[in-house]
């Protein structure tokens, strides 16, 4: 199934944990630091690097840029690490996520809630993921080098429904 | 005594760093696509697919197999008639750098355990063995951490049964879950002490992935042969989401112990199991 960003409230609904599809869009990297420094935001009232609402966030720190490419190395990273800082997240709009491995049953809960989806990439082929990645650059925080927030538009990227928006995982417990 | 320049020690760790990243091992590749060839679910055969295809694109674009390139760890094999011409420790670490930067690889180490901070590039975790002969044998093993974080280690009675560290180094898997990249190479270290029982586990890693010919041969082949079975049993599979392939293989290091205790480390990598190792 082709999927392209903006996901509607009504796509994210159809979509069922098991099933394949290919995201075509802009997505946002942001791992363990850059969560940190979003809820720190959050908290602070301060303006956020970017939309929060209906957005897609990657879990990804990818490799340096080599010479003539779009990207380097990019794919995802262990989701869990960022469970704790995402119930907050979905709260404030975020539509899906991308990363690799099982969820906590708090974030199963409030993706539920907040009608969301969790997604998972090819884990461990970041080169091949890297071929999907039209154009990237660094919309915030650039001092954490590979943990800066980046826009990527990507091009029919192969995913995995892990978790859809009824808290249904792909994975047994 | 021979003579080793410290510049060929930083060149040789440089190039290896690259090899490493870029170049999946050979065995790897022929694993996986044994996996590949036997999986009978056909979504972990699709998975297996990617996961050489994803080779395929990183040896030839000269890309990270994985963006995660790793805490590099280099372990060197010093022969006692060899001298190196100026600081072994430093060339090491140069030779990390230079690799990293010029191949492009990601800046992961961050300098302090608690402050974090900016990432670079080093330093590199060193295991410095002395052993016979005139050459220095250099590995590198860029540990990716989504695995390293599911290390585990157990310190057992002697009179612990073998049924009990069965279950202990394969719920050390199931606990990896579909988390850490699988299927994974699993390192299994046995004796020694606590630290030393992590590193054998380590240096299991290192171990090529025999063809299943060659398996089960000798008392910890057969181990390991079992292991491998009950492991493939939990159903895990490539990328976690079903099928027979959890692990690829399972490698047991061992070592003397105390009559007291048996220390038991389990050392997971994940299905991009990189090394490079080079002789001067």
């Amino acid at each position: 199934m082709e999927l392209a960003t903006p996901l509607s409230s009504r796509t994210l609904e159809n979509l069922r944990c098991g099933q394949e599809v290919f995201l075509t869009g802009v997505v946002y990297t942001a791992r363990d630091q850059a969560h940190v420094r979003l809820a720190a935001a959050l908290r602070r009232g301060a303006k956020l690097p970017f939309e929060l609402k209906g957005s897609i966030i990657y879990y990804c720190g990818p490799t340096g840029t080599p010479k003539g490419k779009v990207i380097g190395s990019c794919g995802p990273t262990t989701s869990r690490r960022m469970d704790a800082l995402t119930p907050l997240l979905l709260s404030k709009g975020v539509a899906a996520m991308i990363g690799k491995g099982n969820r906590s049953s708090e974030v199963r809960r409030a993706i539920k809630r907040h009608k969301a989806v969790y997604f998972v990439a090819c884990a461990g082929c970041g080169a091949l993921i890297s071929t999907y990645v039209q154009e990237a650059s660094v919309v915030a925080f650039n001092n954490l080098g590979p943990e800066a927030v980046q826009r990527l538009r990507v091009e029919r990227l192969p995913l995995v429904v892990a978790i859809d928006s009824r808290g249904k995982s792909v994975y047994k417990d | 005594m021979r003579s080793i320049p410290s510049r060929k020690i930083t060149d040789a760790v440089s190039r290896l760093c690259m090899q490493a990243n870029f170049e999946l091992r050979r065995d790897v590749l022929r694993a996986l696509r044994r996996a590949q060839a036997a999986e009978k679910n056909s979504r972990a055969r699709r998975m297996l697919e990617a996961i050489v295809t994803n080779a395929a694109v990183a040896r030839r674009e000269r890309l990270a197999i994985c963006q995660d390139t790793g805490l590099p760890v280099v372990f060197v094999e010093l022969g006692q008639d060899a001298r190196v011409a100026g600081d072994l420790k430093k060339a090491i670490v140069k030779g990390v750098e230079e690799g990293y930067r010029k191949g492009c690889l990601r800046d992961s180490i961050v300098g302090d355990p608690l402050k974090r901070g900016r990432p670079g590039f080093t330093p590199p975790v060193l295991h410095i063995d002395i052993v016979p002969g005139n050459k220095i044998t250099l590995a590198v093993l860029p540990k990716g951490f989504g695995c390293e974080n599911k290390t585990q280690l157990a310190m057992f009675n002697p009179t612990a049964s073998w049924r009990r560290i069965k279950d202990f180094i394969v719920g050390a898997v199931k606990a990896a879950g579909p988390d850490a990249c699988p299927p994974y190479v699993v390192g299994v270290g046995l004796g020694g002490t606590a630290e030393y029982a992590c590193l054998l586990a380590k240096k299991a890693l290192l171990r090529k992935i025999a063809r299943p010919r060659l398996q089960g041969a000798g008392s910890t082949r057969r181990l390991e042969k079992e292991l491998l079975a009950a492991i493939n049993k939990l159903g895990i599979g490539p990328m976690g989401l079903g099928g027979a392939t959890t692990a690829l293989a399972v490698s047991i290091g061992t070592y003397p112990t105390h009559i007291a205790g048996l220390p038991v480390a389990v050392s997971i990598s994940c299905h991009a199991l990189r090394s490079a190792k080079a002789t001067l």
